[in-house]
């Protein structure tokens, strides 16, 4: 079976003050420690769309082109916790090519773990190959 | 109280267009780290056939960001975002999002279900060109946590 090369993302809260200016998403449980504390969270934690960004770098990277996806899935099974240190934490992914189709996709199942948690589950992305 | 059944199957009117710039999916790609020339150079997207800089496959939650607040503020569903998180999204691309692309999106609630005192809620949002071109779909659950039993 055809697999993607593991690829390691180092996430930290700068990380997170940028994506949220670039998303729009400023929910403060993704800057607030108190916010997070109060909703019951570990402490701020990622958004589950920068996860999901990471995840598509990893394979528009693998598929050779940023224009290669025409479908893309994931369920959010934890949160990504990251710590307010220079670290912060990181984002492993990895994937498998389950299908090639007849009329040229290739399905991917994918894998993103945090300190060993899966993060996502049911991540899926159909690519065609240039 | 769980979220009104009848509200699946709703719609709201087309969004106001967005216009796709191509400094904020520069913006976009460098806080995700995508460093592919094509994200970030005209000419690199012009040579694989696109009249300006590609967006990342993700970069259309920055649409559904802002449309979705049709639906998380519709006084009549009543959702209390505080209580919200993010359970699965999902992409379907005809093609991708340009810069120049003046975007339109319509917002549809596909299913509302509730299980163990949490309440489900896929919201579906069609995004098109202002001319009616398809160009991508998008799907999130979310998921509106029951209150704390105490």
């Amino acid at each position: 079976m055809t697999e993607l090369p593991v690829q390691t993302f180092q996430v930290t809260r700068a990380d997170l003050v940028r994506y949220a200016g670039a998303s729009g998403d400023f929910n403060p449980i993704h800057w607030s420690e108190r916010t997070a504390a109060k909703v019951g969270l570990p402490g701020v934690i990622a958004h589950g769309m920068f996860t999901m960004a990471l995840v598509g770098r990893a394979v528009t990277a693998w598929a050779g082109a940023p224009d290669a996806v025409v479908e893309y899935s994931v369920r959010f099974s934890r949160p990504v916790p990251v710590p307010d240190t220079d670290e912060g934490t990181e984002v492993v992914v990895s994937g498998v090519v389950k299908e090639v189709t007849d009329d040229g996709l290739t399905r991917l199942s994918l894998t993103a773990t945090c300190n060993g948690d899966k993060v996502l589950s049911m991540a899926q992305a159909t690519i065609r190959k240039r | 109280m769980p979220l009104d059944q009848s509200f699946v199957g709703r719609g709201w009117p087309p969004t106001e267009p967005y216009l796709v710039g191509r400094e904020k999916i520069r913006e976009f790609a460098r806080a995700i780290g995508a460093t592919d020339a094509a994200y970030h150079d005209p000419e690199a997207a012009r040579a694989i056939g696109y009249a300006d800089v590609v967006a990342p496959p993700t970069f259309p939650t920055v649409l559904t960001n802002i449309s979705s607040r049709q639906i998380i503020t519709d006084p009549g569903l009543g959702l209390d975002y505080s209580r919200v998180v993010h359970g699965d999204q999902r992409f379907k691309y005809v093609r991708p999002v340009i810069a120049g692309d003046a975007l339109v999106c319509v917002n549809t609630i596909e299913e509302i279900t509730q299980r163990s005192g949490h309440d489900f809620l896929t919201t579906r949002t069609d995004i098109t060109s202002v001319d009616g071109e398809a160009v991508v779909t998008a799907w999130s659950k979310l998921v509106q946590r029951g209150m704390e039993q105490s």
